[in-house]
């Protein structure tokens, strides 16, 4: 039903006041027809480069391109999109109907063609019986859905989405997920999501874009952005519990052998789920308290003096003040310049960890990573 | 609930009765009581007169012109003040420079004492030497009497009265206004809404229950209007300024026919009671409350 999305083109979006700068020099492709999630802690510049794209905001620098159309300098709503608020924006006064066709009335589109599409949207949408009720008669998420019918009737080709799942609860948040992505996918529009939850990121979109303070950190695909992160703050802030991030030397031999074959200082980066008890290993955790989850615990411990959490199976807690040897694969090592914080790659691992008196776990990252395979 | 709380609960609310009793109710009271009575003088004490009164009422010329004045009054001042008061909100609203002080300048008339305001406006007023003649004098016009006649008396009171209490209204449009989500005119405008359409499709229909409550407190103000004439008129010439209440203080208080004061009391009384549930009513189907 929808014409296929278009891509959109960010080039050097600046965004500066007086003593701020919220953005700084952004690049960035969203590619056509697929779900884009511009993923950050608050304060990161994620909603002011959405709002920007939909041009509630201007760029101090830098062009927007959409489909190689220059529309930094075009009102809203000539650029051919739609946008879903936080707080839905829901129009209080006016029926689910009225809110629904707002903008086809506003674009003056026929009776006719309005009812036929109010029809069709509120049949994929479920909203048929509450056409008739105003926003303040509709549960959370119906009103979401509402302003998600807004959103889809004028058939854009590019949807925005300012954290339009945050005001749910948890359960309702997993269904609308679910809905969200299966939406995008049937319609075929270009999606630009915000969020600051990393599962709604990782679970729908084709590529996450992380953000960090005014910057782009990493823009990969999900599964790459958890085995592949691009810098420390991209380790932490995807996966939870966050990965551990210490100096090379806590790990002694170990570490100094990295640090010998990188030739400059390093940071380890061991994701909790990569950790398993191996008994003749020199690296020890000494357990401080754990935290029993169910399925899983999370171990609390030290290694070294530097803080590190390690997930057990919840049959074996260890007790506080346990000493746990502990190994991991070589592949599940995530190396990162000490000063820069960039990830770096080091050759011949295996060697550096025999000589190092370390044994090797077998590799778990595939099998840890806890989000679902992508479905295409 | 056990008797000690029906004790309490009565207790609680006593003080509140007690004044708004002796204060309002009594006194309501009394009035139509009284409006059945002649007025006592001297050694004559009041008689029972039935309807009379209200008969003279009917007949009593100087009735209906403050009356048609009143209506004339309401007609005049309510919708333009509250026009103007939308009008200066909606421009105070945006972030400028000197903002406040815009909102203060708007604002300043209401906070006056109403004395000094019809003073102000007396000197404006005035002829030959008024603001208004200087201004005319430059460009040759003539002096100008507008308190003074008969046909312009009434329309430079509400000239006054709009300059006052547009600036109390706006104050409550303000506030309604910073209630409404910037995120609604966002999202209309990204359907293609114009700032006019934004005005009367969205921000105009949320600010109803603020108009209503508004339009409401006009009505009963311009039916509270007095000050202003003692100062600006005295309610001449010929009665030509003249409203209701300003009427029932010189039929009262400087006649001292207090009989007929009190019968012209209760007909302002019926009619505000009427205009507040009858604005109510017709308000109610087009108001969106939250």
């Amino acid at each position: 039903m929808n014409k296929p999305g278009l891509p959109i083109t960010l080039r050097g979006i600046t965004k500066a006041w007086p003593g701020a700068v919220a953005l700084d020099d952004v690049h960035l492709t969203m590619p056509a027809g697929q779900f884009s999630a511009i993923l950050g802690p608050s304060g990161c510049g994620k909603s002011t480069l959405l709002r920007m794209i939909a041009g509630l905001e201007t760029p101090s620098h830098g062009k927007i391109f959409i489909d190689d159309r220059d529309v930094t300098a075009l009102p809203a709503d000539q650029r051919g999109l739609s946008f879903v608020f936080q707080s839905y924006a829901l129009f209080p006064h006016l029926s689910v109907a009225e809110n629904i066709v707002f903008g086809l009335r506003t674009r003056r589109v026929a009776r006719a063609e309005r009812t036929q599409r109010l029809a069709e949207v509120a049949q994929l949408l479920g909203l048929g019986p509450y056409l008739d009720r105003k926003p303040a008669q509709l549960s959370g998420g119906q009103q979401q859905r509402v302003a998600l019918g807004r959103a889809i009737i004028a058939k854009r080709a590019i949807c925005l989405m300012d954290e339009p799942l945050s005001n749910l609860d948890a359960k309702l948040r997993q269904t609308m997920r679910g809905e969200l992505r299966a939406l995008q996918q049937q319609l075929g529009f270009t999606m630009v999501y915000v969020t600051h939850d990393q599962v709604e990121a990782i679970t729908m979109a084709d590529q996450v874009v992380l953000m960090n303070a005014g910057r782009v950190e990493q823009v990969a695909a999900p599964d790459v952005l958890y085995l592949k992160p691009q810098t420390v703050f991209a380790a932490r802030f995807i996966g939870t519990p966050a990965m551990n991030i210490l100096p090379a030397a806590a790990l002694g031999a170990l570490g100094q052998g990295l640090e010998q074959a990188a030739g400059r200082g390093l940071a380890v980066g061991l994701r909790p789920e990569a950790l398993v008890q191996l008994p003749q290993s020199p690296v020890v955790l000494s357990c401080t308290h754990a935290e029993y989850l169910g399925a899983d615990a999370l171990a609390h411990g030290h290694i070294g003096g530097h803080p590190v959490v390690m997930r057990v199976a919840g049959a074996d807690m260890p007790r506080p003040g346990a000493q746990l040897p502990l190994g991991f694969a070589p592949q599940d090592l995530h190396l990162f310049d000490f000063a820069t914080e960039h990830r770096t790659e080091v050759a011949g691992l295996s060697g550096i960890f025999l000589r190092a008196g370390m044994p090797t776990a077998k590799p778990t990252g595939a099998v840890a990573s806890p989000f679902k395979p992508k479905d295409d | 609930m056990d008797r000690r709380d029906w004790v309490y609960g009565w207790l609680l609310v006593l003080p509140a009765m007690v004044f708004l009793g002796l204060f309002t109710h009594l006194p309501a009271i009394t009035t139509i009581w009284n409006s059945f009575f002649s007025t006592p003088r001297g050694r004559r004490p009041k008689l029972f007169v039935g309807l009379e009164n209200y008969q003279r009422l009917l007949d009593d010329p100087v009735f209906w012109k403050v009356m048609v004045n009143n209506l004339w009054f309401a007609l005049g001042t309510i919708p333009l003040s509250i026009a103007l008061a939308l009008i200066m909100a909606l421009s105070v609203q945006r972030a400028f420079a000197g903002r406040a002080l815009v909102r203060m300048a708007y604002f300043t008339p209401t906070v006056l004492p109403l004395i000094a305001v019809a003073n102000i406006w007396l000197f404006f007023y005035t002829p030959g030497f008024g603001l208004i003649d200087q201004i005319t004098g430059v460009f040759g016009l003539g002096q100008s009497n507008l308190l003074g006649s008969p046909d312009t008396a009434l329309v430079a009171v509400m000239v006054v009265t709009v300059w006052k209490e547009a600036g109390f209204f706006m104050i409550f449009y303000l506030a309604a206004l910073q209630t409404i989500p910037p995120q609604l005119s966002e999202a209309a405008k990204i359907e293609g809404a114009s700032a006019g359409t934004v005005f009367w499709r969205i921000t105009f229909p949320l600010l109803m229950p603020t108009t209503l409550f508004v339009s409401i407190n006009a009505v009963i103000n311009s039916f509270r209007m007095v000050d202003h004439i003692f100062v600006l008129t005295g309610g001449g010439p010929d009665n030509a300024s003249s409203l209701l209440l300003f009427y029932i203080y010189e039929t009262s208080f400087r006649f001292w026919d207090t009989a007929y004061g009190a019968t012209l009391t209760v007909v302002m009384l019926a009619l505000l009671g009427l205009l507040a549930i009858g604005q109510f009513l017709i308000f109610d189907k087009k108001v969106h409350y939250k």
